[in-house]
């Protein structure tokens, strides 16, 4: 410490706190923090976060080396859990509730007391109307109030004037507004606790019976309770899809339909649903959705004795494309001698491009066509390592050739079979269709559509209630009428002008001193 | 898979029309603003168009008192907000600006009749991508522009939003142009009835009321300081009279955001198994909404003047912008339909 901040008098530690918490509670500091959020949320929209991709947030780190490291430091792949960006909105909180709590206690009182007296000079209002009138200054009162009062303002008499106020409303939806945002960002933080997501995929006939071990993938929230996992079954009867065949450009081969014909079974009673991409299927309070879909080639692998060694479908996952080309793994643990495994590509509609290579052309089955690469070894299922039923160890296996010595490549169309050098053989038997699903359990929902409804209906109030003051007082035969606006009110002026002509029996609206000002309603209620 | 290619032509054929009706609205509007003999005459009555100053008191309270002119200045008529530059600005005749605003209207016409035709030609709504999405948003545009100038004139306004369309209809029928088709499954909701015309609604407010912040910017800078190449602005309301539109309009548009945004939560449960999972496009929709919150409370923010204000409005349509273009065609996220 220099010597000009020594001599200062000392804060003190809950002086600190008390300055640090005014500081906190002001709008100037509000903005800098609503701003500075704007700007932390960015960085979740350049890089991959780990919420939505972790395969994408290893191959950048594979890719960037230290940046990588650097950046994966300062959290910026999870970018919305991070310390940063976390206290960037908690800090906003605490501001927020430093400011509503006192408003609220304010405007329960302002609700409850009478509007205020007039000032004295009432021709410095924004609106402002002065007219003579012969009429008794008390019965005109009566009637400026009765008047006032049909028009919605709470009113007051004092002596000589008529105090009205009206848009109570406006702080209210105001602080409607800003306690929803809390409830709702709160309920955002617990619904991740106490709720659960996981994923399965399944294949034409297979069930789901909902249980821990049935997930592909399961992603508790902390204090999510897996016992408490609703009890039902699940079947996938059919999946249908279509695409677009007629249109031009690119709008040619896009998915048109996606239709999942199941079955659930809740307490012994079944219900056939059609799960579709925005029409999840709710049963025992969680939701099925529609995630994903692709092809499941049926192969049958037999060793070298003739046995059936490997049947069925085999998911294989769709690389994004038009063509649903999609990559997968077939591994035959089984064989007599040595285990096999298979890495290939399935083509639901075979053609060759320019350069004489098989590609897809369409997403629907027109020419389906498996096409494989066979190795021999060991498959690694054993070493107790986890290893992803979508990726073959070949390294540590051997390829298959043909009697050339060349790679050997399986080409198979549907009911065809191709021999294996080492006796065995390949059938491609045909292709089922398999779905992606999420399946989901989040108890806060209810309350997080309640706060946003409110934080709406808030919204609306704060900025489109006109909060006014308006005054009539009757002195000497002289008659004023004045309006204030409190915030945002363009209609200010026009408010006392129509209550003068009101009062003046209907008369037109002549004032023969009126004033007004453009600048009367840009008053906006601060807070600090 | 119907689509009805004739209907899909003529609605092409007619955004072309718009557009050329579009170009020379845009010439009467600037005209208007920029150009003609009056410019240099009413910079001989310049000191009749200066603003009237009414000042503030007290920033403190939020009664403030307010200090009116020393002069009345009303007679009773009703547009009372008016001051001596527009008044004077209505003295001329603004033949142009009548000609831009009938060539708007008609351009506005063919307009909607290339959003009908190309929604009869899918018989769907008609923002299934980016191209239908800037189809439908500029002729809302238009239409919002349109109904503001009934109840306040801003034909000001005519040049820009004229050229806007003009810009973002240009393009919507080359780089993201789209063919006629029916929807994706992702889109296949009613939620795309609620969620995405809101959503255009947003968008046409919040860039109406971005325009009126680069004047109100530009006013206030010749109030300040008078620079020869503002000189136009004479022909403007004053620069707090332009504030108070352009508030009024972003207000509306948070809103509308607001319910975007909600709307969209609600879709995303029902489609992606979760209200929020910061997608991209929810994050640019959240920095949007973040920043149009920040500009509603700088304005009622000591040391914010209305000129810093502004440009956070600007900010705003920048961010906007951003997240159509950008966030659509490069960044990888669910909200991948631009049909690109």
């Amino acid at each position: 410490m220099d010597k000009s901040t020594a001599t200062q008098p000392q804060l003190g530690f809950f002086g600190m706190c008390r300055w640090a918490w005014r500081q906190l509670t002001t709008m100037r500091v509000a903005l800098i923090l609503l701003l500075i959020l704007a700007l932390a949320a960015i960085p979740g929209s350049l890089l991959p976060q780990r919420i939505q991709d972790p395969g994408r947030v290893t191959r950048f780190l594979e890719d960037n080396g230290a940046w990588g490291q650097f950046l994966d430091t300062i959290q910026m792949f999870d970018v919305y859990s991070s310390i940063w960006f976390s206290s960037i909105y908690l800090l906003l909180m605490i501001s927020l509730v430093g400011c509503v709590i006192p408003r609220s206690a304010q405007h329960w009182k302002a609700m409850r007391s009478a509007p205020p007296k007039a000032p004295r000079r009432l021709g410095r209002m924004p609106g402002y109307v002065a007219f003579t009138s012969a009429t008794d200054s008390q019965e005109f009162l009566d009637t400026a109030q009765t008047r006032l009062r049909k028009l919605g303002y709470r009113t007051a008499r004092h002596g000589d004037h008529v105090a009205a106020e009206r848009g109570y409303l406006r702080e209210t939806g105001n602080l409607v507004f800003h306690i929803s945002l809390l409830v709702a960002t709160l309920t955002m933080a617990i619904g991740s606790l106490f709720g659960y997501q996981g994923q399965r995929i399944l294949i034409e006939g297979d069930t789901f019976t909902n249980s821990l071990v049935a997930y592909d993938s399961f992603e508790p929230g902390a204090y999510y309770d897996p016992d408490t996992l609703p009890d039902f079954r699940l079947t996938l009867d059919k999946f249908t899809s279509a695409f677009d065949a007629d249109s031009p450009g690119a709008q040619f081969g896009q998915p048109r339909v996606f239709e999942a014909e199941v079955t659930t079974t809740v307490d012994g009673r079944s219900e056939n649903h059609t799960l579709k991409v925005n029409e999840p299927v709710r049963v025992g309070g969680t939701g099925v959705y529609l995630t994903g879909n692709g092809y499941a080639p049926e192969v049958t692998v037999r060793d070298a004795t003739g046995k059936v060694v490997q049947s069925g479908p085999t998911v294989f996952v769709p690389d994004g494309g038009p063509g649903y080309t999609s990559e997968g793994v077939i591994k035959v643990p089984d064989a007599a001698g040595t285990q096999m495994g298979f890495v290939g590509v399935f083509l639901p509609t075979a053609t060759q491009n320019d350069k004489g290579e098989l590609v897809s052309s369409f997403a629907e089955l027109r020419n389906p066509y498996l096409v494989m690469s066979g190795y021999t070894g060991d498959l690694g299922l054993d070493s107790g390592v986890p290893q992803s039923v979508y990726t073959l160890e070949a390294d540590s296996m051997t390829q298959m050739t043909d009697a050339s010595g060349e790679p050997l490549v399986l080409e198979l169309g549907v009911g065809q079979t191709q021999q294996l050098p080492n006796g065995g053989s390949v059938t491609f038997d045909g292709v089922k269709r398999y779905v992606a699903v999420d399946i989901s359990q989040d108890p806060t929902q209810g309350l997080m559509l309640v706060s946003a409804i409110c934080v709406l209906l808030g919204l609306g109030l704060s900025l489109f209630v006109p909060r006014r003051r308006m005054w009539v007082r009757v002195a000497d035969g002289r008659v004023e009428v004045a309006a204030l606006a409190r915030g945002e009110d363009p209609m200010v002026e026009r408010a006392a002008k129509d209550l003068a002509a009101d009062l003046r029996d209907g008369g037109p609206a002549s004032a023969e001193d009126s004033r007004t000002s453009t600048t009367g309603s840009r008053i906006a209620s601060e807070r600090d | 898979m119907d689509v009805n290619t004739d209907l899909a032509m003529w609605s092409n054929q007619l955004i072309v029309s718009a557009m050329i009706v579009y170009a020379i609205a845009m010439i009467a509007y600037a005209f208007d603003l920029f150009g003609g003999r009056e410019l240099k005459q009413s910079e001989v009555t310049s000191a009749e168009s200066k603003p009237l100053s009414v000042r503030r008191t007290s920033r403190k309270t939020a009664t403030a008192v307010l200090d009116a002119p020393d002069t009345a200045t009303g007679g009773s008529d009703d547009t009372g907000s008016d001051d001596a530059a527009s008044r004077h600005g209505a003295e001329r005749a603004r033949r142009a600006a009548r000609v831009g605003t009938s060539l708007l209207v008609l351009a506005a016409l063919l307009h909607v009749a290339a959003v009908l035709t190309r929604a009869l030609s899918v018989m769907r709504v008609p923002w299934g991508n980016m191209m239908e999405y800037i189809l439908t948003a500029t002729a809302i545009t238009v239409v919002v522009y349109l109904i503001v100038n009934i109840r306040k004139d801003v034909r000001y306004l005519g040049t820009f939003v004229a050229g806007g369309v003009l810009l973002s209809l240009g393009l919507s029928i080359t780089v993201f142009y789209t063919p006629a088709a029916q929807l994706i499954p992702a889109l296949q909701s009613y939620w795309i009835a609620i969620h995405v015309p809101i959503a255009i609604l947003s968008t046409a407010l919040l860039y109406i009321s971005a325009i009126l912040a680069v004047f109100q910017i530009l006013k206030a800078r010749y109030e300040d300081r008078a620079p020869k190449w503002l000189r136009f602005t004479k022909r403007l309301p004053a620069s707090t009279d332009i504030e108070r539109v352009s508030y009024t309009i972003a207000a509306v548009g948070f809103i509308t955001w607001t319910f975007t945004l909600i709307a969209g939560a609600i879709w995303a449960e029902v489609a992606w198994s979760r209200y929020w999972g910061w997608d991209s496009k929810e994050i640019w929709t959240f920095v949007v909404w973040v920043v149009y919150a920040a500009y509603l409370h700088a304005r009622a923010t000591r040391g914010w003047g209305p000129t810093k204000v502004a440009v956070l409005n600007l900010i705003g349509i920048a961010s906007v912008i951003f997240n159509f273009t950008v966030v659509n065609v490069y960044f990888n996220g669910l909200h991948s339909y631009s049909g690109l």
